[in-house]
């Protein structure tokens, strides 16, 4: 513990108040930041001092100032370099202080010029003895009396640039709660040492700072959208929904589009909104049979369906693309469910990728996840549709729903889903959802 | 959604009652509308040019009514009206019936062979007595702009042209000339031009160039004349000057021509019922039983309330001498009805989709798990638990992201190239989930480091096994970027997944890494990892020329497996 702290706080003890830690500086000789450094010690040991931050201003000598205050201000120097006879003004000139000394000395009337002089215009001296009334200011300010000048005179002493007003900072220091003169250091933490000694009980423990943060722990993280994909994926599961194989992105207009009802011209299957394959550009693979079926819907109707009356190819079916849903998916499904011996009741999901090529912006991207469910069984009714959906939501924590029908090539009724929240509609962006009942 | 824009005040007058705008978004979400926006020609002017342009523009109230696509009856503020009033029952659908004029023959339209070439199919009708207000004059225009947009696909399919008939006699005929055979006065012009001399006119036009495309390049234009020879139109470009429509037209003849026939028809109803009663056009009957819509929606109603559902959609209904049946008309506006379930869903929506019952099914069954999917979730909850952050990359990008700056080259890749990417973004579909994490490490340059991402997801390989072509392929990949490469780190993890799959290290059924030349990795710093046999990946210290290519500037180790062969 250094003498510094000791003196310090001797020092403290004896005063009433407090000390302004300059003045203690000042009178230990000692550099004021060794004081402060005293002063931050002792306040990391806890209550011992409290130490209040001031700050004051004071004035000071600048290095022309200090030139001066030892050698005497340019206009004093001028007067006594001066001899009898006088001088040159030429010669003055040369000195380092005439030029500005002369013309202070002559407003002084130190000095008087002889200007027609021979041998050019000459310089005489014309007082004896000279009060250097700008040294003795000076003086005064470096013996830290600058409070004996008045404000006007320092305020000229600064325009000449011989003081300067600088802030200093200072702490008052008065008792602390836990003051004592005796310094007894206080431990921060418990250690194996000690709790095998026993010493802890003995020693005094550094209070700890409960308003600061702990330390972060260095752990990774999931994606946020990777677990909002993981909650829908789970209360799927809870409800009975088996999860589809969703893992092809490169799909056939087929299974896209033909096979779900959307017409060949539908303005959905344009090079604007789909992503086309150079390569491999085409699909060669089909249940034949029913690829035939499909086209007699699209062309002629059937099954109580007018159709869309149009000529049907197979070179726009065959056409590869990034899958712009997941019901292609879907249909794959219920298409091997229809080739089953006996029909079994499903309940089918998936929550995976989808691609459209349109311009980007801040709230659409060319990449996105969807989230399909399928029933299929006899029997179910629109209204099971929109139990299912409030289950779901249910589930979210959402129980205020609306539905409103909508539009949808491939299924019949369609309807958009509003969640709201006592009257207010909430941005039904991720929850406008297409929901598909195959009855 | 096409959005039709109607003057609010307008809207209500013909709907014979105000609104609050609340009062009409709740009529429109029942109905299958949405009010999208409350706006006025100033505010839109406003909005798109600065205020100082807007000054002097029309401060009335309009209203955005987002229509569904397949209803090509409510276009326009007549087709709504008609719509909204039937369904609130303040008035009955009405009937279209075909008159024969008063004095002469119904007219006639011949099309030649000729046109087969360019734009076989042509519809046509006329409409008599009619009186033109401006606003009534205006929505008759704008119609045919709406539907030209959408049901016509920008009139490739099919194309209106609609004349004042007092101008022009029959019999018309549609044919097809060479360019340089067709001559008249456009619509708007002051003199006569040749085909070809308009196609270049209009090449500057804002509106008309667009349409050009459609015949411009074909040996033969399409061209109507009248039997005195004056040009009715040369669809789908533009129409002639005589026979253009003005407020005093009192007789419209309406063509339609077309690349598809049944569109054309659609189109020319939609045309001739939005505004007059006065024509008779196929209506189509289904016969469905009460108990059929009953079932399908989940309610219980009587037939004849059912019937009174359905009328109130513009379906025309009646409960048939069986008190069991209805049949139900289908009017020509709605095209949109193919299938007894396009009734059952009308029959919902005049019930209220919100007051049918929610019900749960009684299907019973136990949910799987894709195993690959569970395989995924239980490696990605173990690798954020060691300490490395979950990432989400695209799955479309550049060519140079997986070829050149991974330092090989494309053709090895087994890409699958998108043939109409928008930007260079998109001309792949990702072959490796490294550049994508890469990218992420680039964005995150300021974080601090050591950065440790992961992706567990897919890439796209060709696959000529597969009935498209191409397959999926489930992958770990993870990055370790930090002032040192850190190989024993990402060696680490790869230990560790392979303890979470289960696999000892060791050979034979076991896992172990050996050196490898890979042109993406820093030479003598990459190995090839066996598993049970077979190679499942690599991992090493990323080649500087990789590195400096993603414009990273820290050393950089990689991981990337193969995790289908461990399900």
């Amino acid at each position: 513990f250094s003498p510094a702290q000791e003196t310090l706080l001797q020092r403290v003890e004896k005063v009433d108040g407090g000390l302004d830690s300059q003045d203690v500086a000042t009178s230990l000789g000692v550099d004021h930041q060794a004081i402060v450094g005293a002063v931050k010690s002792l306040q990391a040991l806890g209550d011992v001092i409290s130490a209040e931050q001031r700050s004051s201003k004071h004035w000071e000598l600048t290095g022309e100032g200090c030139e001066i205050a030892e050698q005497g201000s340019h206009e004093a120097r001028v007067v006594s370099s001066i001899p009898k006879e006088g001088m040159p003004q030429s010669q003055l000139m040369k000195l380092a202080f005439g030029k500005v000394g002369f013309s202070k000395a002559m407003s002084n009337k130190w000095i008087r010029l002889d200007k027609g002089h021979e041998g050019g215009p000459r310089i005489f001296k014309t007082v004896e003895r000279l009060e250097d009334l700008v040294r003795d200011k000076l003086l005064l300010v470096q013996k830290g009396q600058a409070s004996q000048l008045e404000e006007k005179e320092k305020n000229e002493l600064k325009k000449r640039k011989l003081l300067s007003e600088v802030t200093v900072k200072s702490y008052w220091i008065t008792k602390g709660s836990c003051f004592s003169t005796t310094i007894t250091k206080q431990e921060t933490e418990l250690t194996p040492e000690m709790i095998a000694s026993g010493s802890w009980k003995e020693k005094k423990f550094k209070p700890y700072n409960f308003e600061a943060m702990g330390v972060a722990p260095d752990c990774g993280h999931l994606h946020p959208l990777m677990k909002v994909r993981t909650q829908f994926r789970q209360i799927f599961l809870e409800m009975g929904f088996t999860e589809m194989p969703t893992n092809n992105f490169i799909e056939s207009s087929f299974w896209n589009f033909d096979s779900l009802f959307q017409p060949q011209q539908h303005p959905a299957r344009d090079q604007h909104d789909t992503f086309f394959l150079s390569d491999p550009a085409q699909a060669h693979e089909f249940p034949q049979d029913y690829l035939e079926r499909v086209r007699k819907v699209h062309s002629e109707g059937g099954f109580g369906s007018q159709g869309y009356k149009y000529d049907w190819k197979i070179e726009e079916a065959q056409k590869n693309i990034l899958r712009t849903h997941t019901t292609a998916v879907s249909a794959r499904m219920l298409y091997k469910l229809a080739q089953q011996e006996k029909f079994t009741p499903v309940k089918y999901f998936s929550i995976d990728r989808v691609f459209r090529n349109e311009t980007l912006d801040a709230t659409h991207l060319a990449e996105f996840h969807q989230i399909e469910g399928v029933v299929a069984d006899y029997g179910l009714t629109l209204g099971d549709l929109m139990g299912i959906l409030h289950q779901f939501f249910n589930k979210l924590g959402i129980t205020k729903l609306r539905f409103k029908p909508a539009y949808n090539p491939y299924t019949e009724p369609s309807m958009e889903v509003f969640s709201y929240h006592e009257g207010t509609v909430l941005n039904n962006g991720f929850l406008r959802c297409r929901s598909e009942l195959t009855i | 959604m096409p959005t039709v824009s109607v003057k609010r005040d307008l809207l209500f007058h013909a709907l014979g009652r105000t609104y609050t705008d609340e009062e009409f978004d709740e009529l429109c979400f029942e109905f299958g509308l949405e009010l999208d926006e409350i706006t006025s020609e100033k505010d839109i002017i406003s909005r798109e040019q600065g205020d100082t342009k807007a000054e002097g523009a029309s401060d009335v109230i309009l209203y955005k009514i987002d229509v569904p696509a397949n209803r090509y009856d409510l276009l326009c503020l007549e087709g709504l009206v008609r719509g909204l009033q039937v369904f609130k029952q303040k008035m009955e659908a009405p009937r279209y019936r075909r008159v024969s004029p008063v004095s002469s023959e119904p007219q006639r339209l011949v099309i030649t062979e000729e046109t087969t070439a360019v734009r076989p199919h042509a519809v046509a009708a006329v409409l008599r007595n009619i009186t033109f207000t401006q606003e009534r004059y205006d929505s008759f225009i704008e119609l045919q702009e709406k539907l030209h947009q959408n049901v016509c696909r920008k009139r490739t399919l099919v194309a209106i042209g609609t004349h004042d008939l007092d101008t022009i006699s029959g019999p018309f005929t549609y044919t097809a000339k060479p360019p340089g055979d067709i001559r008249f006065k456009p619509l708007n012009q002051a003199k006569e031009y040749t085909a070809q001399e308009l196609m270049s006119l209009y090449k500057t036009d804002s509106h008309l160039r667009h349409y050009l495309h459609i015949i411009e390049d074909k040996p033969v234009y399409p061209v109507i004349y009248d039997s005195n020879g004056i040009v009715l139109s040369m669809p789908p470009i533009i129409n002639g000057d005589h026979s253009k429509i003005s407020l005093n037209t009192k007789n419209v003849f309406i063509e339609c021509t077309a690349t598809d026939l049944t569109k054309a028809k659609i189109v020319l109803d939609m045309m001739v019922t939005m505004f007059f009663q006065a024509t008779e056009l196929a209506y189509r009957k289904e016969t469905l039983s009460a108990d059929f819509i009953n079932r399908k929606v989940g309610i219980s109603e009587s037939t004849e309330h059912i019937a009174q559902l359905l009328t109130k959609m513009c379906l025309r209904s009646e409960v048939m001498s069986d008190g069991e049946q209805i049949e139900v008309e289908i009017p020509p506006t709605r095209s949109d009805v193919i299938h007894a379930c396009d009734i059952m869903e009308d029959a919902a929506m005049a019930y209220g989709f919100n007051n049918i019952p929610r019900t749960t099914p009684r299907t019973y069954t136990v949910a799987n798990q894709l195993p690959l999917n569970k395989l995924s979730e239980l490696l990605r909850q173990d690798l954020a638990a060691a300490g490395f952050t979950e990432a989400l990359t695209f799955a479309l990008c550049s060519q140079e992201d997986i070829a050149d700056k991974l330092l090989k080259n494309i053709s090895e890749t087994r890409a699958c190239h998108i043939s109409n990417p928008k930007t260079a973004e998109f001309q792949v579909a990702r072959t490796t989930l490294l550049s994508g994490l890469l990218k992420t490490v680039a964005a995150n340059r300021k974080m601090p480091l050591p950065l440790r991402l992961f992706e567990i997801s897919d890439v796209v390989l060709k696959d000529e096994t597969k009935d498209v072509g191409a397959r999926n392929n489930r992958r770990l990949c993870a990055v370790y970027y930090n002032k040192s490469p850190g190989f024993e780190v990402i060696h680490g993890l790869m230990d560790r997944v392979m303890q979470l799959l289960e696999v000892k290290p060791g050979q034979g059924n076991g896992y172990h890494i050996q050196a490898a030349d890979d042109s993406t990795f820093f030479p003598g710093r990459c190995a090839e990892i066996f598993a049970r046999g077979k190679s499942i990946g690599r991992l090493g210290v990323l080649h500087p020329d990789v590195i400096n290519r993603f414009e990273l500037t820290m050393p950089c180790s990689a991981l990337d497996i193969d995790i289908e062969p461990f399900m």
